[in-house]
């Protein structure tokens, strides 16, 4: 019964779409997230959702593909971040303003384009704040992936030095590790990230799939290249997840079930009790997923 | 991909001067037969403008265990980033293991300045110390076992034994208390077993028996593992007895040699332009009183000299 429910959606084309975009865009998400936890920047990818909705309604408002300036948006801002540096975090007076200053841009830009250019896509606003990845196109579904791979492959990349500049970043560039090229392309990567993750659960939800997949590896193990893969495995079967439970219950948004299964997931791990003490014979066995 | 790490991996198997105890005896001069492994030349530092130190006439030889001392601010912790090529000088020569500061970074281990990782880090101790060894290389271990990796986690192991830090190296870093950070942090420093080692302030925010311990444990892998050890320090004291010698700093001006010949009241009191007392206990110890900012647990002791 489940198995039949769970294969006879893939015979959809929109359900085959959604579900490879879905997947590589989930990945990427767990990949970054990862590093974004461990260094403390989950707050950027909180502005990184801001400023997501803000780019998309921009570039709809001035006649351009919504995903070019999603994407400048996103990236924009997180270079911005890393010039502030690595622990920037603006006061809350700050955040409560420009934050608020930028959303209220975006409400601005979505109304120039209702009373403008409307005719074609109505409901781009809610599409951009929610996701709709069941709705997501062929061709824009395999740009996505393609992205979204190649955020992944870089992560992996870089993701030693990455560690190093992250715990040790004095002993790291003594070394020889490019420790600010890494922050900036890290971050570059994040804003990639957070556009890519607005196509499939919308901006205002991208943060929820940057950390909780992250949040619950972090949690589950003390090891850093395995937290980093369990990350990205996490991120994966919640995408799955969601997206079969959407299709099974047809009244339930895709966007919904992913971040239900996602902080499900986290929320679980709080009930696992590690043991204090790993003996060197458990830690030599691997328990990745 | 990364021509750095092979260049590395190129230079660093014939790069080992071959381990040479000193029989204890304190000259002056290294032995001419091995070229000194730092070796300062009139070296003068300027920072802003302002000359933090002049003059510094420096060698220190294989296995030899120094101390940068000196005030706050004098630029104790520049001497490190000079050594790291971090810094230029502004005139003077310095070689570093024979080559220009910064050539030789490969071979050095280095041990900054900080405050301890954060309680809430969850990575293991062991993990730490992987990172000096091939932090630095691009991409992830891969998963599956290969030889290197063997060799890798055996060198790994080898090191956390060498600090004793086994019963703590797989608990997360942030766990563990400040005295088995710093063992940890200083078999990291170790593990691709440098010829020198540069450690800033390493006693910092110890309680006294970790400071004793620590400074214990330097001096045993400076004399028995042959690495030249470079410490700055502001609390001669805890380290003075595992000292070949020392360099003191002050502003403007700065003495360097053995403990004996610059550990004088003569010579700290001009140096600091204070009156510093230098004693010596029944076994033979130095006690330095009366210097700026030295702690009160060693001054109580000698309540009756000056402060």
């Amino acid at each position: 019964m489940t198995l039949l429910m769970a294969v006879s959606p893939l015979s959809h084309p929109f359900f085959q779409h959604a579900f490879l975009a879905g997947t590589a865009i989930a990945a990427a998400c767990g990949l970054v997230g990862y590093f974004l936890v461990l260094r403390a920047q989950v707050f950027t990818g909180d502005a990184l959702s801001h400023v997501a909705f803000t780019g998309a309604m921009a570039a709809l408002a001035f006649g351009y593909d919504l995903r070019l300036g999603l994407f400048a948006a996103t990236i924009a801002m997180a270079l911005l971040f890393g010039t502030l540096g690595r622990r920037a975090r603006p006061d809350d007076v700050v955040i409560g303003s420009v934050f608020s200053w930028i959303l209220g841009l975006g409400a601005f830009f979505i109304t120039l384009y209702t009373s403008s250019r409307s005719t074609t896509n109505g409901t781009a606003g809610i599409s951009v704040l929610f996701g709709s990845v069941f709705g997501i196109s062929a061709g824009s579904a395999v740009v996505a992936a393609l992205v979204a791979t190649g955020v992944a492959l870089l992560v992996v990349l870089m993701a030693r030095p990455l560690l190093f500049a992250t715990l040790d970043e004095a002993v790291a560039a003594a070394r020889g590790v490019p420790v600010r090229l890494l922050g900036y392309g890290f971050l570059a990567l994040a804003g990639i990230s957070a556009a890519e993750a607005t196509q499939a659960v919308g901006s205002l939800l991208l943060l929820g799939l940057l950390a909780a997949p992250a949040g619950a590896a972090v949690r589950l193990t003390d090891h850093p290249h395995r937290a980093l893969a369990l990350s990205a495995g996490l991120a994966v079967l919640e995408m799955w997840a969601g997206l079969f439970a959407s299709y099974a219950v047809p009244r339930m948004p895709p966007s919904f079930a992913i971040m239900a299964v996602a902080t499900a997931v986290y929320t679980a791990t709080f009930l696992v009790r590690r043991p204090a003490h790993v003996s060197r014979a458990r830690a030599a066995v691997p328990t990745g997923p | 991909m990364n021509p750095i790490a092979k260049a590395r991996e190129a230079v660093t198997p014939s790069g080992h001067t071959v381990p040479n105890r000193r029989a204890g005896g304190h000259d002056t001069a290294p032995d001419s037969g091995s070229g000194p492994v730092v070796d300062l030349r009139g070296a003068t530092v300027r920072v802003g403008g302002r000359t933090l130190w002049s003059g510094v006439d420096l060698r220190i030889g294989t296995g030899e265990f120094t101390a940068v001392l000196g005030p706050n601010g004098v630029g104790k912790s520049t001497m490190i980033k000079v050594l790291l090529g971090a810094l230029p000088t502004a005139a003077g020569e310095v070689r570093v293991l024979g080559a220009r500061p910064g050539q030789a970074n490969d071979r050095i281990g280095y041990l900054p300045q900080r405050r301890s990782f954060d309680t809430s880090l969850r990575i293991r101790g062991i993990d730490v110390v992987r990172m000096g060894l091939d932090g630095d290389r691009w991409g992830v271990p891969l998963p599956f076992p290969s030889t290197r990796g063997r060799a890798a986690r055996a060198r790994v192991d080898e090191v956390i034994e060498l600090v004793g830090a086994s019963a703590y190296a797989h608990r997360p870093i942030g766990q563990c208390s400040g005295g088995e950070q710093q063992r940890l942090l200083i078999a990291q420093a170790l593990v691709r077993r440098p010829g020198l080692l540069l450690l800033d302030e390493p006693l910092d925010s110890l309680d006294l028996p970790n400071q004793s311990a620590v400074a214990a444990l330097i001096g045993r892998i400076c004399h028995q593992e042959g690495v030249s050890v470079v410490m700055v320090a502001h609390d001669v004291n805890p380290i003075l007895h595992h000292l070949d010698r020392v360099v003191y700093l002050a502003e403007g001006g700065a003495a360097a040699g053995t403990p004996t010949e610059v550990i004088t009241s003569e010579t700290l009191t001009r140096l600091y332009g204070t009156p510093v007392e230098v004693l010596r206990t029944s076994d033979g110890r130095l006690v330095v009183v009366g210097q700026p900012e030295a702690p009160a647990a060693h001054t109580d002791r000698h309540s009756g000299g000056p402060s």
